[in-house]
């Protein structure tokens, strides 16, 4: 099944995340972000990096790029979409998660493990994990600071679409210590840490594999 | 002609630059400070006869995140 991995001018970690994919059997491919036909790819990953140079905001202008119909319709359709890091804040701008990120409590850029709980299955980045699981994830990032008008907030409560949060200490001020979420169909989900650096041994956890398990998992049920 | 927007987080949203900014105004002993309020001014320069409503638009789409964000225009 062809994942797609699209390339923004300033994306830095698409390699890593084609890295783990290949590990976990799946069919990653690299997607310049003007292509604008993603026809064929059953799941889409928009990793890591300053698309854009962050400029204006994070995700502001990569939203715009014309890979993003192509994710837009791959959305629509029930294909799997998963944003890392500054993947996440490009489909919160794009409007396809809700809410927005914002700079860290502490003004500090983030770069170190940290812990997370899995606290929803309703989503192809969760669906093989169980409610309660620990992971320790690398966090890298200095606008990771999830927010969102309080009734967002609520409805994604209330509808367990917050599917990792912070566990412990909560490092970036996020609402409600929220590291992850997901749509109401649960096809389209974003993180701010990285699974793809927690994938094998010597990376000094495995931690990440199960959630790029899951969303490897979805691409053999999602819709033509 | 010139346009000047000014672009503010919705009040009641985390703003983690004010905060820090105000708690560092307090330390200095200003204790009249009750918030501090980050945002950002962005300056257009525009064709002649181009309407506040084009300016708008620009705000809508793209220069401020309505989920999150306020704006305010003026004729500069």
């Amino acid at each position: 099944m062809r994942v797609a991995v699209v390339v923004f001018p300033g994306t830095n970690c698409e390699h890593d995340v084609v890295h783990a994919l290949s590990l976990l059997g799946a069919d990653p491919e690299l997607v310049w972000h003007r292509d604008e036909d993603l026809a064929d790819a059953a799941g889409v990953i928009l990793p890591g990096g300053f698309a854009h140079g962050d400029y204006l905001r994070t995700g502001a202008i990569a939203r715009f790029s014309p890979v993003m119909q192509a994710v837009e319709d791959m959305a629509a359709k029930g294909r799997s979409v998963l944003g890392i890091c500054n993947g996440f804040q490009i489909l919160c701008e794009a409007g396809l998660l809700p809410g927005a990120m914002v700079a860290n409590r502490d003004l500090s850029f983030i770069c170190r493990p940290v812990d997370l709980e899995v606290t929803s299955t309703k989503s192809i980045l969760t669906a093989t994990a169980t409610v309660g699981d620990l992971l320790h994830i690398p966090l890298n990032s200095y606008e990771g600071n999830f927010i969102a008008p309080p009734a967002d907030v609520k409805a994604l409560e209330s509808d367990h679409r917050v599917v990792l949060r912070y566990h412990g200490e909560n490092p970036n001020g996020s609402t409600n210590a929220i590291a992850g979420i997901t749509n109401e169909r649960g096809n389209v989900a974003g993180l701010m840490p990285h699974p793809e650096r927690a994938t094998e041994p010597v990376l000094g956890s495995t931690d990440g594999r199960v959630l790029l398990e899951s969303f490897v998992a979805s691409l053999a049920s999602v819709p033509a | 002609m010139r346009y000047r927007v000014f672009i503010t987080r919705k009040e009641g949203l985390a703003d983690p630059e004010g905060a820090t900014t105000g708690a560092a105004l307090r330390d200095l002993g200003f204790d009249e400070i009750h918030g501090v309020h980050f945002g950002r001014i962005i300056t257009l320069d525009v064709a002649d006869g181009t309407s506040w409503g084009q300016i708008e638009e620009m705000c809508r789409k793209l220069l401020a995140n309505p989920v999150i964000e306020e704006y305010t225009i003026e004729e500069a």
